[in-house]
């Protein structure tokens, strides 16, 4: 995209313009986290610029917030929560999210459109509504049965970290299913024939020759689903119970019932965590083009 | 080619079988094993979401709360003529007062008042006023006059034996049925012995009641009723509120004593089902349509708004070379990481009065001091948030599709003369279109059913109908109508699936990758 | 002299005897649901810690739920799946509970401890038992704060500064539901404080309400938490707003914001805990054993060093000392101090029993239109 030697003037304008113009809705998808990072060094219990942060005033800045999530035991215990819930999750989405969309692959399945349009329910059905439905059919969880009725199951999921598990890993499985799908449309089924006919069985071929290839689609739906999960509060309200609460949950009370920017402290640590992932992840990127051979795009 | 393949009928595999067959099984094999790989995932769809969905949306038709809680009432309101302007008769208020003295046992009077209050304002005060005084109605003189006149109706183990014998139950029905009711209150809320206590006051009433038709029975002793001042139950309830002397409360109570309603549904859309049929509602209670209208309108602003601001962006990183367009793409990803909460609370920063952005604006002398922006705290507030917090959704979809677009279009259309413009509307432009379709139904989809941002930012005239879908669960406990709400929201979400599908195809839904 | 000491000793066996069979048939794991925030602290220090250092090895969760009491209960009633064994709601949230049949009832003398002075636990409580399920706590007012930097010299002295826009220009902040507005709106429309409550029973008088309602419906911002008050008052985005008595003396003594009390016809309510109904044995054994200790006059007492609500118990009265860390007196801060109650709304609860149905549908409509 850049610009030419030859490019006129209008050109040179407008390139210049259309950047600015970039640069400005990119400030726009930003600027909350550019707010959120001073505020939360704030020294007051609120979420106001105060007159002595605005002098840069050392004593207008504080790092109570952050000794505050350190230290308090809910924090922890959200953060502890959010760790252990989020990747099960996770991992129970891309497991069965990405069998599935092997099999919707497959040239002939029937009812495909209607198998999909059920998988992808949990993205479209807005969230209030699969709370208070996940809410009461844990606490009493059945087993339809065409012509028979409910068969009640003999245990309950409501308040259970079971329940949340469940209830984040059905939330994200339309982002597993889009993504791995999508990554397929481009697969070629001449490699997969190919490695049955050298003789592997279809394990072997699964893990040896479509998983590599796909593997990008899985790890992109594994992140969306992992967020999902994280960043989850609706569901977690109704179907967790205090021993579940996540980070949301915790962000959530304390935004309710007591504004208090050690919320966002923990965002800040988010933030900057997440940084630094994803420059991890695009330096290993480009390593392993390197190391492919690839020139760099 | 069937044909051919049917006139030859000799092509055979190496093992002798046909052909056809064979192939046919391959391919059944290959369905079954794709099935395979789809039940689990299918399965667990439909148990740990499906089911909860559906199960919920049922509560919005489900009305067994009327029937269950005043079963004689609905029955005896059968006979009664909703349009004939009059309250029901004694025989109505009499049946009423039974199933009412069980209800306040229960406490189920309040629940059921709540739920016709839906229906008829004003029916909760009612139904709660009326439960403190129910226990004190003036049919107590007819327990008094029973236990008087002879002391076998005063002793609870004679009671119990009377209503085990099935001569005096089929004899009295109104009696066995109310002592039913009561022995059961007995046991189940005070953990007693019927046979142990003294029976209410609407078990006495029954048999009163009972008498009165001319039932005579051998075993119990004779009394003569004829000559007590009866107690018009009909002048109880209207002495301890005269709500009920309104037929309209009546007519309310006829109308919804099924066990399924389309009530919900019909409040969702701003109607009501009353004595002469479905109405309007009084003009002060019209909200749905007006919610439903704006929550459409909004989210079109806001799907608007994500095209405009994530088409340049996603044109940018399409065209930059991988290695700066990867590091861009951490910009646009960075905010989709951060908390849902904290970001909206960062807006409501940015945003307000005294705001940041404001306060920049003011201070840049654009705006004075006071005549600061209304940012917040209204529709404005909320497309602001959630054009912001759904922008990602629409880049990332339009970004997957420009990849795809080869360069060498526009190369080619600008070397056969064309302008940049003309090269990028007439070339370009429609190659993304399919980009812009799968971002606008994403982003329209989800902004649909959003509730927590409209909440915090939104104010009154910035929020949504999953705004209200909440408000009903948590707060007035209305399940049914929040069933309802959503499943109208459910629809609409399905039918703009079911477009999307027609229309870009869900394969073809890409974020990032 | 000996006779006392066996006496003494055989009244300390009979307890150990009878606390070592209460314990065998008491649930170890209490959830208890709260609020969060400062007040739920409060409650860790007064109550939970001291009781789980009395009673090895009982573990007390807390969830922060109070706020979805009502629905979350009747959830749980409806799933037949209690899950909670107490909770802290509002004293209207407790009737309504109570009315449902989803709260157990109380019988206060006999399972609450008497006060400290003699009084039975009925009388000590007294007017504050609003509910055969209620076992109170606190006492709390809704009442409304001011910015003193923005008021100037002519700082509110009457409720009615909410109504006037002309002398206090700027927004005001307004809880989004019916209690409270309802009564102010009507007082600052001439309606004499005793006939309220007759006047809001009648339609004319919801309509007179809302009437006056309207004059400020587009200079009101509307919160559903009570922290948002503070936060908009430090932010200078209103000029008032009303919210509860502890969230404006933790902004103005523990953060040091400008901000003024109004205490004019505050609204005094009760807060405390309901026990849910249908509880097993075993754990209702133990949330009797905790609920008696956790409002006794010493608790109650004690609460009050950590936030700013009165104890519920007039015993715990004379008790209420100092500010666990700012040190100052707690007694002026209170709702119920004489200076602050000249001029006291009582919430009449049996009305809002009754009517809170009917108008919170009229409140929410009229907020939308």
């Amino acid at each position: 995209m850049a610009l030419p030697a030859y490019a006129s003037t209008a050109q040179r304008v407008w390139h210049y313009s259309y950047r600015t113009i970039c640069g400005l809705i990119f400030f726009f998808l930003i600027a909350p986290i550019l707010v959120i990072i001073p505020l939360s060094f704030n020294a007051q219990d609120f979420f106001t610029f105060t007159p002595e942060m605005l002098r840069l005033d050392p004593a207008g800045y504080s790092l109570k917030h952050y000794n505050d999530f350190f230290s308090n035991s809910d924090w922890q215990l959200a953060l502890k929560n959010s760790l252990q819930i989020a990747p099960i999750a996770t991992l129970v989405s891309v497991s069965l999210g990405t069998l599935a969309a092997i099999g919707l692959s497959q040239s002939h399945v029937p009812g495909r459109r209607a198998i999909m349009a059920v998988m992808i329910s949990p993205m479209i059905v807005p969230l209030i509504i699969s709370a208070t439905g996940m809410y009461f059919f844990y606490s009493n969880p059945y087993i339809p049965v065409p012509f028979y009725g409910k068969v009640y199951l003999p245990f309950t999921l409501t308040g259970t970290r079971a329940g949340v598990i469940l209830a984040h890993a059905a939330l994200g499985i339309p982002f597993v299913i889009i993504t791995v799908t999508a990554t397929l449309v481009g697969f070629d089924r001449s490699l997969t024939r190919a490695s049955a006919m050298m003789g592997a069985n279809p394990v072997t071929t699964f893990f040896r020759v479509q998983m590599p290839l796909i593997l990008p689609g899985v790890i992109s739906g594994a992140l969306f689903a992992f967020i999902t999960s994280f960043d989850e509060v609706v569901v977690v309200l109704f179907v967790g119970s205090a021993q579940q609460k996540t980070l949301p949950w915790q962000m959530f009370i304390g935004l309710r019932e007591q504004i208090s920017p050690t919320i966002l402290a923990v965002a800040t640590i988010l933030v900057v965590l997440s940084i630094m992932l994803l420059t991890t992840l695009e330096l290993l990127r480009r390593r392993s083009e390197r190391l492919r051979g690839m020139s760099p795009g | 080619m069937t044909d051919a393949t049917t006139d030859a009928g000799k092509l055979t595999t190496a093992d002798g079988q046909s052909l056809k067959k064979s192939l046919h099984r391959a391919l059944r094999r290959q369905k079954v094993r794709a099935l395979m790989l789809i039940a689990p995932l299918l399965l667990f769809i439909l148990l740990s979401f499906i089911a909860p969905i559906f199960d919920m949306l049922l509560r919005s038709v489900e009305n067994d709360i009327v029937p269950d809680t005043i079963p004689r009432t609905i029955v005896a309101l059968d006979d009664w003529d909703a349009t004939s302007g009059e309250t029901p008769g004694e025989e109505v208020f009499a049946a009423f007062y039974t199933d009412f003295a069980i209800a306040e046992e229960y406490k189920s009077h309040t629940r059921l008042g709540s739920r016709l209050n839906y229906e008829l304002t004003g029916i909760s005060s009612l139904f709660r006023s009326t439960g403190r005084k129910v226990g004190k109605f003036e049919t107590e003189s007819y327990t008094e006059q029973f236990t008087a006149a002879d002391a076998a109706f005063a002793d609870p183990a004679q009671w119990a034996a009377w209503m085990a014998d099935d001569a005096v139950r089929a004899a009295l029905p109104q009696t066995a049925d109310a002592y039913d009711a009561w022995s059961k209150i007995v046991v189940d809320l005070n953990n007693d012995v019927p046979s142990e206590e003294d029976p209410a006051d609407f078990v006495y009433t029954g048999l009163y009641n009972d008498l009165m038709a001319g039932a005579s029975v051998a075993s119990i002793p004779s009394v003569d009723v004829s000559g007590w001042e009866p107690v018009s139950l009909r002048e109880q309830f209207i002495d301890a509120n005269d709500g009920w002397a309104d037929p309209a409360v009546w007519a309310t109570i006829k109308t919804y004593g099924g066990d399924y309603t389309s009530g919900y549904f019909l409040n969702s859309v701003d109607m009501q089902l009353s004595g002469e049929g479905v109405t309007q509602r009084p003009e002060d209670e019209r909200i749905y349509i007006t919610l439903f209208v704006r929550t459409i309108i909004l989210s079109i602003v806001i799907t608007g708004s994500c095209i405009l601001l994530g088409y340049p962006i996603a044109f940018l990183l399409a065209n930059l070379p991988l290695r700066s367009a990867n590091v861009l793409m951490i910009l646009v990803l960075l905010p989709f990481w951060t908390s849902l909460l904290v970001r909206t609370s960062a807006w409501k920063v940015l945003l307000q009065n005294q705001g940041v952005i404001n306060d920049i604006l003011v201070w840049l002398h654009v705006i004075a001091d006071d005549n600061r922006l209304e940012l917040i705290n209204n529709a404005t507030g909320t497309i602001i948030a959630m054009t912001h917090i759904l922008l990602p959704f629409m880049i990332l979809p339009l970004y997957s599709v420009m990849k795809t677009i080869s360069p060498s279009y526009v190369r080619a259309a600008k070397s056969m003369g064309a302008n940049d413009w003309t090269a990028f509307w007439r070339v370009y432009f429609p190659n993304s279109v399919p980009g812009i379709g799968a971002g606008s139904i994403l982003v329209f989809i989800l902004s649909i059913g959003y509730y927590i941002t409209p909440e915090l930012v939104g104010g009154t005239k910035g929020v949504f109908i999953s705004n209200r879908i909440a408000y009903h669960i948590s707060s007035s406990l209305n399940w049914g109508l929040a069933a309802a709400l959503g499943s109208i929201l459910l629809i609409l979400v399905l039918a703009l699936y079911w477009l999307y599908d027609r229309i870009v195809g869900i394969d073809n839904v890409k974020l990032g990758g | 002299m000996k006779l006392t000491k066996t006496l003494l000793a055989t009244s300390a066996l009979t307890l150990a005897a009878g606390a070592a069979f209460a314990d065998a048939h008491m649930a170890s794991d209490m959830t208890l649901v709260s609020w969060g925030g400062a007040y739920q602290a409060s409650q860790t220090k007064a109550y939970s810690e001291p009781y789980m250092a009395a009673n090895a090895g009982v573990n007390i969760v807390w969830d922060e739920s109070s706020a979805e009491a009502v629905a979350k209960l009747r959830a749980m009633n409806e799933s037949g799946n209690i899950t909670w064994d107490l909770v802290d709601v509002e004293a209207a949230d407790a009737i309504r509970l109570c009315d449902e049949g989803l709260a157990m009832e109380i019988d206060h003398d006999a399972m609450l401890a008497a006060g400290n002075d003699g009084s039975t636990a009925s009388d000590d409580f007294g007017d504050s038992i609003i509910s055969d399920c209620f076992i109170p706590q606190i006492v709390f007012s809704t009442t409304v704060g001011y910015r003193a930097d923005m008021v100037g010299d002519n700082a509110p002295d009457s409720i009615c500064a909410i109504f006037d826009t002309e002398t206090y220009p700027g927004k005001r902040a307004l809880n989004k539901r019916p209690l409270a507005n309802m009564e102010w709106a009507l007082l600052c429309d001439g309606v004499a404080k005793d006939d309220i409550y007759d006047v809001l029973a009648t339609p004319e008088g919801q309509d007179q309400a809302f009437a006056k309602l309207d004059t400020i419906k587009n200079d009101v911002i509307w919160w559903s938490a009570a922290a948002e008050t503070p936060q908009l008052l430090a932010d200078g985005e209103i000029v008032m707003g009303s919210t509860y008595n502890g969230r404006l003396f933790s902004a103005i003594a523990e953060q040091g914001q400008p901000i003024g009390m109004l205490w004019d016809a505050q609204m005094l309510d009760f807060d405390g805990w309901v026990i849910p109904a249908g509880l097993p044995e075993d754990r209702l054994a133990r949330v009797l054993d905790f609920v008696s200790y956790a409002t006794d006059t010493q608790r109650l007492a004690d609460q009050a060093a950590y936030i700013s609500y009165g104890p519920a118990r007039a015993s715990s009265a004379p008790l209420v000392g100092n500010h666990a860390e700012l040190g100052i007196p707690m007694a002026p801060h209170m709702p119920t101090d004489p200076n602050n109650s000249k001029n006291v709304f009582v919430t009449q609860y049996d009305f809002w029993a009754d009517y809170r149905d009917d108008l919170d549908a009229k409140f929410q409509a009229w907020l939308a239109q």
